[in-house]
């Protein structure tokens, strides 16, 4: 039996192209959860923010606190180690931005663009290099010529407010979105 | 009906593809033009639902199997972070165990369609035995998957069945440790049931084609239970078909979402809601509704052996349909006799289902529900083994009509009703 | 015939199934009052206030022995919950005291013995007030309070089971029945003996919102908390699905015409 004949062909192509294009909306739609559920889920998000008690952190001092997976250095500056930080000449550092996410992403790697508080410094503690973990320079222990932090793995050297001085890596260590909730206590992610 | 075939590619693509794989032909051949019949009821649409719901169990279980913990102490809390933390997961969990229910629904339909226009008989016997092994893999699949929640009912159910194992004489013990991995249902058990889930929908998506490739070679049956004699009798399946069968699916999914969104528990047990725990047992140990018709089954026998049996029995029952049934008339719609007794197996079959249900010393009306489940099982294996033989040759069909298309289009009136 | 033999078997079936209540058969059990709820339906919410007045109700009288391990502080703050502002779960996380990390030395305990605790945060789950199983028998005459999480759904009857049981102690045991030494007379609660002693009572807690707490308000509120903490998801569940049964049958209605066009020839 042949198909039915075209005097009714628009009305009808009308209904197959509604319908078809409501379907595909359909499926796009319901699509969209399946897709998501592969983002992160409220539990690690919960996660996504720590809080750090800074205390118990003396002068000179740095700990490293777990942030999103990567390590945290939360590091207290002696008056010195802000003096020399501030001292260097932005257009003279190998990086000259502040890769600071509480400011737009142009500031310059001033000591001021580089901490809310000068005393602390808050830095994620990941290479910019090949993502090791650089070892904090002390008085005591010096690492690298800077006085902040020197990479072990292929030498890459941080000053006293985490700029990149010498060495592979590319950029200055990355400072993330915190906020002071209390003179002792800050909010980070 | 396999034939050469009329595919003529439109386009260069088409062309370049046809030659080196010949997909869009395959897809031409058996979803475009393929001759159905024209006469197929709303009893016809559950093949492409039932095909709709492998691939949302598919879809939606690899989706949970990338949060959920097949660990006995994590697994449990693993699925409370689907349903609570993982974005939507209460939506993908949800659509997954009400898709089970959907399932099981979908394929009783389809069964009891093929039982009640003999799909069942010559040439179809094949399609029919590979349709018992789906049924068997989705059995198997959804036994595996209830256990992986690891609340009280997983762990007790999983109990009890592995434990018919050991009925076996001389080696069941065995057997039953080598099932668990262990002396009892434990972690160990709970891993190779989460593996052996994972994998049977795969083999049944593969039997599935098999199952589609062994209907497309002598075609659809119809309502009539009559053979396709011209091409009036037939329609291409597409537009007349998918149409039918996008609306009918529709109308599937639109069932299948009231559950999972205003009922989502409706199909679940309380207790599967408490972790497992191997001190307690709960008070009744019941698996989900579609497997109870067999364990009311298995629950009415006082001998474990003798029980087993039964059940197995059961299901290795319908591979033999195609010969027990002697009748030359496919369609009980021809056939006064055999449906009266058709309606009486359904009846039959609901009624151990609900028995299933309950605790095995309930009563009601003063009849206690064990032997309303053996009355059934014996009406079970009668109907198969004795009422499907005999009524065959002593049964006097009514007059077939001439034809597919001279039933459908000779007549001014609608289709016939059953 | 074939008409007897089918309305035969449908009212055998129907009448089997209309004679019990519920699937599994309970002899002793009383059934769940008739409670009623916002939360219920398909349109249903959950009333805010009674969410927040129940969330208080939990950590004032119940989480003195019930844990509710899956919820966590953030949750508090999540939409389709008590919605607390996150200000006020961060103080209610602080008020709660978890198990601490090792100190630098590696210690978990300090020098009595007792475990290093410090302030919950909103990343936190609710705190368990024993530390294992064992414990919290040795406290409760060998009964284990059960974790509330998902008390709600992990109970045939839900939530009117549950208000049941809070608002069902204070009766008089029938003559003939004895209670059991220990246990307090429930007749909501299987077997009518309940290791619970009544948790509830007028003026239990005093509102913060200033809604008089009798017993039948606290279970109400304390319920209403507790099925949100069993489907955190419930408003989500339904906005959605409202959503997509109206799709469905706008979709249903086109794929119809659509059926009907093309098979408006073949018959």
């Amino acid at each position: 039996m042949a198909a039915t004949t075209h005097d009714a062909g628009t009305r009808r192509d009308f209904l197959y192209v509604a319908s078809g294009a409501m379907g595909a909306v359909g499926v796009a739609a319901i699509a969209w959860p399946f897709v998501d559920q592969m983002n992160p889920s409220t539990a690690a998000l919960a996660l996504a923010s720590t809080e750090v008690d800074l205390s118990t952190v003396q002068p000179g001092q740095q700990v490293i606190v777990k942030w999103r997976g990567h390590p945290l250095f939360v590091r207290r500056r002696t008056p010195a180690e802000i003096a020399s930080a501030k001292a260097v000449d932005v257009n003279s550092l190998p990086d000259p931005l502040a890769y600071n996410d509480n400011l737009p992403d142009n500031s310059p790697a001033t000591d001021a663009n580089r901490a809310i508080k000068p005393e602390w410094l808050i830095l994620i503690g990941v290479c910019t290099h090949l993502g090791c973990t650089p070892t904090v320079s002390t008085p005591q222990m010096p690492e690298g010529d800077y006085g902040g932090w020197l990479c072990h793995c292929h030498g890459s050297q941080y000053d006293t407010a985490g700029r990149i001085r010498k060495g592979p890596a590319p950029r200055n260590l990355q400072v993330p979105p915190y906020s002071f909730l209390s003179a002792t206590r800050i909010k980070v992610g | 009906m396999s034939g050469p075939s009329t595919y003529n590619p439109k386009s260069g693509f088409e062309r370049w593809l046809d030659t080196r794989l010949p997909l869009p032909r395959l897809l031409h051949d058996t979803i475009h033009t393929f001759p159905t019949p024209r006469n197929l009821n709303i009893w016809y649409t559950f093949g492409g639902i039932l095909t709709f719901c492998l691939a949302i169990q598919i879809v939606t279980g690899i989706v949970l199997a990338m949060h959920y913990v097949a660990n006995a102490t994590l697994a449990f809390d693993s699925v409370e972070s689907i349903m609570r933390d993982v974005n939507y997961g209460w939506l993908i969990r949800y659509m997954h165990s009400n898709g089970a229910s959907m399932f099981f629904l979908a394929v009783y339909i389809h069964m009891f369609r093929g039982l009640y226009y003999g799909s069942y008989k010559a040439p179809r016997e094949l399609i029919w035995i590979i349709g018992v092994l789906i049924y068997l893999l989705m059995m198997a699949t959804a036994f595996f998957g209830y256990v992986l929640p690891w609340g009280q009912m997983s762990f007790w159910g999983a109990t009890v069945i592995t434990n018919l194992f050991s009925a076996i004489p001389v080696v069941g013990n065995h057997i039953a440790t080598w099932l668990w991995g262990d002396f009892a249902v434990g972690d160990a058990t709970l891993n190779r049931f989460f593996s052996l889930h994972y994998l049977l929908p795969f083999i049944i998506a593969a039997v599935v084609g098999l199952h589609i490739w062994a209907l497309h070679v002598p075609g659809n049956n119809n309502p009539l239970g009559i053979d396709v004699k011209s091409p009036q009798d037939t329609v291409p399946f597409h537009p007349y078909y998918t149409v039918k069968d996008a609306f009918y699916l529709v109308l599937f999914v639109i069932f299948y979402a009231l559950f999972v969104f205003y009922w989502p528990d409706f199909f679940g047990n309380p207790d599967n809601y408490q972790q497992a725990n191997p001190l307690v047992t709960p008070p009744d140990i019941v698996p989900e509704w579609y497997l109870l018709p067999f364990y009311a089954m298995l629950r009415s026998i006082p001998n474990k052996l003798l029980g087993v049996i039964v059940m197995f029995g059961a299901i290795a029952t319908l591979v033999f349909i195609p010969w027990l049934d002697t009748s030359r008339v496919r369609s009980c719609r021809f056939r006064p006799l055999m449906k009266q007794f058709f309606w009486a197996f359904l009846v039959a079959c609901v009624l151990l289902g609900y028995c299933g249900g309950q605790s095995v010393d309930a009563a009601r009306f003063g009849i206690p529900l064990v032997w309303v489940a053996r009355i059934a099982s014996i009406y079970y294996y009668v109907f198969f083994w004795l009422i499907m033989p005999i009524v065959g040759l002593i049964e006097t069909p009514k007059k077939l009509p001439a034809s597919i298309a001279q039933s459908v289009l000779g007549d001014t009136a609608a289709a016939p009703a059953e | 015939m074939r008409l007897t033999t089918v309305t035969l078997g449908t009212s055998l079936a129907l009448g089997l199934l209309a004679s019990t209540a519920a699937f599994a058969v309970d002899t002793t059990r009383l059934a769940p009052k008739d409670a009623a709820f916002s939360f219920q339906g398909p349109f249903g919410t959950y009333d805010r206030g009674a969410l927040q007045r129940g969330y208080q109700v939990y950590k004032e009288v119940c989480s003195a022995c019930h844990s509710a391990q899956h919820l966590a502080f953030h949750n508090l703050t999540e939409a389709g919950g008590p919605e607390f502002t996150e200000a006020q779960a961060r103080a209610l996380a602080a008020a709660a005291k978890v198990p601490a990390e090792p100190n630098d030395k590696g210690e978990t305990t300090d020098d009595k013995g007792a475990p290093l605790m410090r302030s919950a945060t909103l990343a936190d789950h609710f705190p368990s007030p024993y530390p294992n199983e064992n414990a919290a028998r040795a406290n409760n005459g060998s009964a284990l309070p059960p974790d509330l999480s998902m008390i709600v759904k992990a109970r045939e009857g839900g939530p009117q089971y549950v208000y049941s049981i809070l608002t069902g102690f204070g009766g008089h045991a029938p003559a003939g029945f004895k209670v059991t030494d220990g246990k307090y007379y429930n007749p909501y609660f299987e077997g009518w003996n309940i290791s619970m002693p009544p948790p509830l009572k007028d003026g239990t807690v005093t509102y913060s919102d200033g809604t008089k707490a009798t017993v039948d308000q606290e279970a109400h509120d304390v319920v209403t908390f507790l099925a949100w903490a069993s489907e955190p998801k419930l408003e989500e569940r339904k906005r959605f699905g409202f959503g997509v049964m109206v799709f469905l049958v706008v979709l249903a209605g086109l794929l119809f015409a659509a059926y009907r066009r093309v098979w408006k020839d073949a018959h």
